[in-house]
C-alpha cells in the first residue's frame, strides 16, 4: 500500500505552504502559462535569460500542495542552471515521479528525490509536473498556455 | 443488525414516517461492489453525482438478457427478437411511468443526459433559433447544458442569457423574469445543481415561460435519483436524465419530449430503425420514438435502466428522498463542524450534494488522503468551472450521496478530514 508520508514528506508540505521565488519577475525575458483542467491548478512561470543561462526564475499561481511545491522546488533547482542543462533535470524528475528513474537518478536529483513517492499516486504526476512543462515551454518561448491534458 | 429506525433514534429528532421502514443496511446488501475494501479500508462511496453503484437487480437482469434474450430488436420475424423488442419496448415503459409520461412513446432512448440535450439543440434548437434570438440557461449549469447551446448559438447568430444565482446557491428568480421576452426560444436547467445541489424551482420557472410561449428543457440528471419526478406536474417541455446516475449502467439515458414537440422535430442522426421507408431519392421517416433512435440501440443498457427505475420505484423514491435528506442534514451539520471548512452551496432547498472547501488545503490533497482511508470523493470543478469562479474558487471537495449511504459513512468522511487537517498540520 502507498503511504501518504511518502507522497506529503515534510520538505514537500513546507514548500507548498511557503513556496520560494513566488513572485512576478518584473524583468523576465519569458514566460509561460501551465493549467491543469482536471484539478484548476494554474501557474506563470517568469524567467530571466542571459544567453543559455538561467538567470532568475519564479512563479506564481494556485495549486494542489504537490505542484505548488514543485514548481517551488524547481524555480531552486534550476536557477543557475543553462537550458540544456534544466531540460536534463527535467527528464530525469519526469522518470522519478513516474518510477521509470534508476536509483543513480534520484542521487542526480539532489533534494528533488523527495519527489519519488508521486510514482505511487499516478494521478498526481500531472501535478508534480504541471510547473516543469511550463518551465520547458518558457525556455521554448512559446506563449500559448499549456495544458497537462 | 442495525435497522434504519434504530439507527436514526441515536441522532436527534425522529425521522419522517415515510421512511420509517427504510433498511439501509439490507439496501446496501444488494449492491456487491460496496462489500470490499479499498487501500485496506471498507469502502466508503461518496461520489453518487458523478456515478452510482449498480444493485444486483441490475446486474441480473443484463446477464439474463444475454443468457435469453439477446437479439436485435424491432425486426426480426424470430423469438428471440420478439424478446428482445419487448424486453427492450417494456423498459420505454418503465421509463414512462417512472417520468409519469402520458405515452411511451415520449420517451426516447439516449447515451445519456449530454446526448439527450445534444439531440433537442441540433433538432428543436436548429429549427427554432434563428440570429438575435435567445437562450436562457443558468449560472449553475452543468457543462452539457451550456456547450451545446453555446454551440447553436455561435451556428445561429443567438444569444446566450445566463440567470445569476446569489451567494448561497440559489437563483435569482427575479433576474431570470427579466431576462424572459419575446427573444426567448428556449429555457434549459437542471433540476437539481451536479455542484451546489440547489433544487431549483421548475414548476415556477415552467409557468413563467410558458406564459411566453418559451418551451423549457430540465436537466434532470441529479433530479431523477433522489426526487419524485412528474414530468406533467412540472409541465416540462423536454426532460432528460442518464441512467449511470440511478444505479442503472453506463451508456443509457432518456429524453422525454412531449409529444407535440417531437412530431414537429426533425430527426437527429439518420439510419437504420429511425425511417419507415428509403430510395435514392427520398426517405419517409419513423414514428416516434424510433424517429430519434438511428442505429441498433444499446438494449442491454435499455433493459438494465428499466431494472434500475423498478429497484428505485421498489424502494420508493419518496422514502429515498427523505432517506437522503437525513443523511445531508447530518453531513451538513458535521462536515460544517470541521475546522476551516466552507461550504459551497447552502441554498434553502438542497439534495444529495455536500460541496466544500478545507482552505488552504488544496481539495486534490483531501481526495488523494480520503482515498487511502477508503473514501471516495469528487474533487475539482464538477464540469461547472462558471460555478466555481462564481464562488471564486478554482474547485471544491464533494461529497455526493446514494441511497445507500449512511450516517456512519459520513462519521468516516469527518475522520477522513481531521486526518487531512493532521497531515498538514
Amino acid at each position: 500500500m502507498a503511504d501518504l508520508r511518502d507522497l506529503y514528506q515534510e520538505v514537500i508540505l513546507e514548500h507548498s505552504k511557503q513556496p520560494r521565488n513566488y513572485r512576478e519577475l518584473g524583468d523576465a525575458n519569458h514566460q509561460a502559462e501551465g493549467y491543469n483542467p482536471l484539478c484548476g491548478d494554474h501557474f506563470t512561470v517568469y524567467l530571466k535569460m542571459d544567453g543559455e543561462k538561467i538567470q532568475d526564475v519564479s512563479f506564481q499561481g494556485s495549486g494542489c500542495a504537490i505542484s505548488k511545491a514543485s514548481a517551488s522546488m524547481m524555480t531552486q533547482s534550476v536557477k543557475g542552471k543553462t537550458l540544456a542543462e534544466a531540460e536534463k533535470i527535467f527528464e530525469r524528475f519526469h522518470k522519478l515521479v513516474t518510477g521509470a528513474g534508476h536509483n543513480g537518478d534520484q542521487e542526480e536529483l539532489g533534494k528533488l528525490a523527495v519527489f519519488s513517492g508521486v510514482s505511487e499516486f499516478p494521478v498526481r504526476v500531472k501535478c508534480a509536473t504541471l510547473a516543469w512543462h511550463t518551465l520547458h515551454a518558457a525556455l521554448q518561448g512559446k506563449q500559448e498556455t499549456i495544458s497537462t491534458e | 443488525m442495525t435497522t434504519a429506525a434504530n439507527t436514526y433514534t441515536d441522532f436527534g429528532p425522529s425521522p419522517a414516517a415515510a421512511h420509517a421502514g427504510y433498511d439501509v443496511q439490507r439496501v446496501r446488501r444488494d449492491f456487491p461492489i460496496l462489500a470490499q475494501k479499498v487501500h485496506g479500508k471498507p469502502l466508503v462511496y461518496l461520489d453518487n453525482a458523478a456515478t452510482t453503484q449498480k444493485p444486483q437487480q441490475v446486474l441480473d437482469a443484463i446477464i439474463r438478457y444475454y443468457s435469453e434474450e439477446n437479439s436485435n430488436v424491432h425486426r426480426g420475424v424470430h423469438l428471440l427478437s420478439e424478446r428482445a423488442t419487448e424486453a427492450y419496448e417494456r423498459a420505454r415503459g418503465v421509463a414512462q411511468r417512472f417520468l409519469n409520461a402520458a405515452r411511451p412513446e415520449e420517451i426516447i432512448f439516449v447515451r445519456g443526459t449530454t446526448e439527450a440535450i445534444n439531440l433537442v439543440a441540433q433538432t428543436y434548437g436548429r429549427h427554432n433559433v434563428a440570429a438575435g434570438d435567445e437562450i436562457i440557461i443558468t449560472a449553475m449549469e452543468h457543462h452539457s447544458n451550456i456547450v451545446p447551446w453555446q454551440m447553436l448559438c455561435q451556428e445561429k447568430g443567438a444569444r446566450l442569457r445566463v440567470v445569476p444565482i446569489n451567494d448561497r446557491g440559489d437563483l435569482i428568480l427575479e433576474e431570470y423574469e427579466k431576462l424572459l421576452g419575446p427573444k426567448t426560444r428556449l429555457v434549459a436547467l437542471g433540476h437539481v445543481s451536479n455542484a451546489l445541489g440547489t433544487i431549483n424551482p421548475v414548476r415556477r420557472i415552467v409557468e413563467l415561460a410558458h406564459q411566453q410561449g418559451v418551451p423549457v428543457l430540465v436537466d434532470g440528471a441529479q433530479a431523477a435519483p433522489r426526487l419524485k419526478v412528474d414530468v406533467r406536474e412540472l409541465d416540462a417541455d423536454f426532460y432528460a436524465f442518464s441512467g449511470h446516475k440511478i444505479y442503472g449502467p453506463t451508456g443509457i439515458g432518456v429524453l422525454y419530449g412531449k409529444t407535440s414537440l417531437l412530431d414537429a422535430m426533425p430527426p437527429y442522426q439518420g439510419g437504420g430503425d429511425m425511417i419507415s421507408s428509403v430510395t435514392f431519392e427520398k426517405t419517409l421517416y419513423n414514428k416516434l420514438p424510433h424517429k430519434f433512435e438511428a442505429g441498433t440501440p444499446h438494449m442491454e443498457g435499455a433493459i438494465g435502466l428499466g431494472a434500475a427505475l423498478e429497484y428505485v420505484s421498489r424502494l420508493g423514491i419518496e422514502n429515498i428522498t427523505a432517506h437522503e435528506q437525513e443523511v445531508l442534514a447530518y453531513a451538513t451539520e458535521q462536515v460544517s463542524a470541521v475546522p476551516g471548512v466552507r461550504l459551497i452551496g447552502t441554498a434553502r432547498e438542497k439534495t444529495g450534494v455536500l460541496s466544500f472547501v478545507l482552505e488552504p488545503i488544496h481539495p486534490h490533497d483531501i481526495g488523494t488522503i480520503l482515498d487511502q482511508e477508503g473514501i471516495a470523493i469528487r474533487t475539482g470543478h464538477h464540469c461547472a468551472q462558471p460555478v466555481m469562479q462564481r464562488f471564486g474558487v478554482p474547485a471544491t471537495a464533494r461529497a455526493s450521496f446514494g441511497l445507500y449511504n449512511t450516517r456512519e459513512e459520513v462519521d468516516a468522511l469527518v475522520r477522513g478530514l481531521n486526518k487531512v487537517r493532521e497531515v498538514f498540520a
